[in-house]
């Protein structure tokens, strides 16, 4: 079939899914069906080719970073920005970019893809340049372990054709490097001082805590607040940050090395220091919305480092929190990823309320971390309504899983006047 | 140390603590703190000194790096573990060392790896994992609730006997209907979830089975098992 036609089609399905308000990968999986090597004959043409973000923790807000710190370099950005990481979302957001000849008006490609997509992905077209983020406790009931998922990663890694970017803090990344041998290695890391904050998987149950001397080419070295000091190539560059949480700052280390790597010499730190300053969380991932005149954040909370993260970045005092769980397929099934994580900092203040299909699996967790707990309501726009007229004069939190999120963010709008996003 | 004082130990929490493990040492921490005892909570990782006072012993599963990194640690403990289980020691193995509490795990490459024999049990490794939400039916502690994760497959000798019979899932292999075992005080089952937070029932036995062996009797406050109770609910309405 010749191209143009299979892209007309794709776009009709697009528009069509759009209308009847559908899901965001439904195109994608049209055009897959009808043209297998759509995103390969789309993709292949880049003159500065694919990159590729996977990990656990942290993909989407890193690519959208990774994004505009490229912009800032002058560079035209193809992403798949719908937050729907899988090969189809990637086919999907083509279709939305590309003109009716099938070509697409851009330099690059960024994409962020879970671990199994990845491996489904590079099989396919093999990117330039990768960016390993972490390999933590998620979704083990569809990868089954942790070093099952860093083997997955590793296939990503092998199959990347010049600059792979690696985590130094997280062993099962940085030992990456060991089967890499064409391929120029870079990694990205904490200073001693931050590395005891985040804690890994194996850390927490006391495991080693560096196990390599790697150089790091970009080092969160401190983070106050709304500042941080990266060390950049050996030189402290200090910039202040419109990100929240410490997490999301060491994804900013590791965007910067990654599009060091991609521009090398001819990088304007400049202009890369002060994209960053100017960069927003992404979707859902410490993002503040204004409701009734109060800041209403929400925190996705996916596994347990990430969830312990969270709460430490954000310190409950001041605010009303609520949290809500779900077990859909996209959050995963198994409830055993709250036991470990740690409510004890939540005990002073206690929790408004606790939602979502799983409810009293957290409230139970909560009991046996002794949080007080004022209210339950497992229907989840219920429960908005309660939390937000139970605390409408105060700052509100609500730690969610995906698809809680997602409702939540549907059900926000016909509640209440949403004023301003950001 | 105070006179009330349990003995709660930890088995290999470096190597083996995944899915929630440590939610089952907490729910018998928390519970025997509420009953109104004093909980000495102690670790054992391999190359410590075994301590030498233990009431209940907790272990739960691992990456196969994990149980590498433990298994000739585990074989040197293992006559003395074996030693307590026949005392009566109530003792909870969920997964990894569940399957080295047994006679042997034959990965699926056809390499033995031996386990310390306390259960009569043998696993063999398959490529097919066995994932999602479990539900059993336990003559001695009701419905139990939990989510199960292995690619090994566990068959029982003549001197153990099930945990429960599988109403939801997979369970110990899938040839029989069966899931976990009961040998003397000692459970073992693949149940994560964790799985003493929605089976306070089998919690209780493992306390009070270690507070009688120690004291004497057990007679305690009430704990409020309301939200468990709920929990409960929700578990049983959820798909596989």
């Amino acid at each position: 079939m010749p191209k143009p036609y299979v892209t007309i089609l794709g776009k009709a399905v697009r528009t069509a899914a759009r209308m009847r308000g559908g899901g965001s990968a439904l195109p994608g999986l049209v055009v897959e069906r009808i043209d297998p090597d759509f995103i390969k004959d789309t993709l292949v043409s880049l003159s500065r080719g694919v990159v590729v973000i996977s990990g656990t923790n942290g993909k989407t807000t890193t690519t959208k970073m990774v994004v505009e710190l490229l912009e800032s370099q002058g560079l035209r950005v193809f992403t798949n920005k719908t937050g729907s990481n899988f090969t189809r979302g990637v086919a999907a957001a083509l279709l939305g970019e590309i003109d009716m000849k099938g070509v697409l008006d851009a330099d690059i490609a960024v994409l962020e893809l879970d671990e199994a997509h990845a491996v489904h992905f590079v099989r396919t077209i093999a990117p330039r340049y990768c960016l390993m983020l972490n390999v933590m406790r998620d979704q083990l009931d569809r990868f089954g372990e942790i070093d099952a998922t860093a083997d997955l990663l590793r296939t990503v890694t092998q199959a990347t054709s010049e600059i792979v970017i690696l985590n130094r803090e997280d062993q099962r990344i940085a030992e990456l490097k060991d089967t890499l041998h064409t391929q120029s290695v870079r990694f990205f890391g904490l200073s001693d001082d931050l590395i005891a904050t985040f804690p890994s998987d194996d850390t927490l149950h006391g495991g080693a805590i560096r196990l390599n001397n790697y150089k790091a080419d970009v080092i969160l070295a401190s983070f106050t607040g709304n500042q941080a000091t990266f060390i950049i190539d050996g030189r402290a560059v200090t910039t202040p940050l419109k990100l929240t949480g410490i997490y999301n700052v060491y994804n900013a280390a590791a965007a910067l090395a990654l599009v060091r790597a991609i521009m090398g010499g001819s990088i304007d730190q400049e202009k890369l220091i002060a994209a960053l300053a100017d960069v927003k969380p992404a979707f859902g991932r410490g993002e503040t919305i204004i409701v009734n005149g109060k800041p209403l954040e929400l925190v996705l909370v996916k596994n347990p480092s990430g969830f312990r993260l969270g709460l430490q970045s954000f310190p409950p005092a001041g605010y009303a929190t609520m949290i809500a769980i779900n077990d859909n397929y996209a959050d995963g099934r198994d409830m055993s990823w709250l036991w470990d994580v740690s409510f004890e900092s939540l005990r002073s203040e206690g929790v408004a309320l606790i939602s979502g299909i799983r409810a009293y699996d957290m409230t139970l967790r909560l009991q046996y971390d002794e949080v007080p707990i004022a209210s339950v309501e497992p229907h989840l726009k219920r429960a908005l309504k309660q939390f937000l007229a139970e605390n409408a004069d105060m700052p509100k939190r609500i730690y969610c899983t995906y698809t809680a999120m997602l409702a939540i963010r549907r059900d926000i709008a016909t509640l209440t006047k949403v004023e301003a996003i950001g | 140390m105070k006179k009330n004082t349990i003995n709660l130990l930890q088995l290999y929490p470096r190597d083996m603590n995944i899915y929630g493990d440590y939610g089952n040492v907490l729910v018998i921490k928390r519970r025997l703190e509420w009953y109104g005892y004093h909980v000495n909570l102690l670790t054992y990782d391999p190359g410590d000194s075994f301590p030498d006072e233990v009431d209940i012993i907790i272990g739960g599963g691992g990456q196969d790096s994990g149980q590498t990194k433990i298994q000739q640690d585990l074989l040197a403990i293992g006559p003395h573990l074996r030693e307590l289980a026949n005392e009566g020691v109530p003792m909870l193995m969920v997964c990894g060392l569940y399957q080295l509490f047994g006679r042997f795990f034959k990965t699926a490459n056809g390499e033995i790896i031996k386990g310390i024999a306390l259960l009569d049990i043998e696993t063999y490794g398959l490529s097919e994992r066995l994932i999602g939400n479990i539900i059993l039916d336990s003559p001695e502690f009701g419905k139990i609730y939990g989510y199960e994760n292995h690619s090994g497959q566990t068959f029982l000798g003549s001197g153990v006997t099930p945990l429960g019979k599988v109403v939801l899932g997979a369970g110990n292999n899938m040839k029989d209907s069966h899931e976990g075992v009961r040998y003397m005080n000692v459970v073992g089952s693949y149940l994560h979830g964790s799985l003493l937070p929605k089976n306070p029932a089998i919690a209780d036995f493992l306390i009070e089975t270690a507070v009688t062996n120690k004291f004497g009797d057990f007679s305690t406050d009430i704990v409020d098992d309301h939200f468990a109770e709920l929990a409960r609910k929700t578990a049983a309405k959820r798909p596989r």
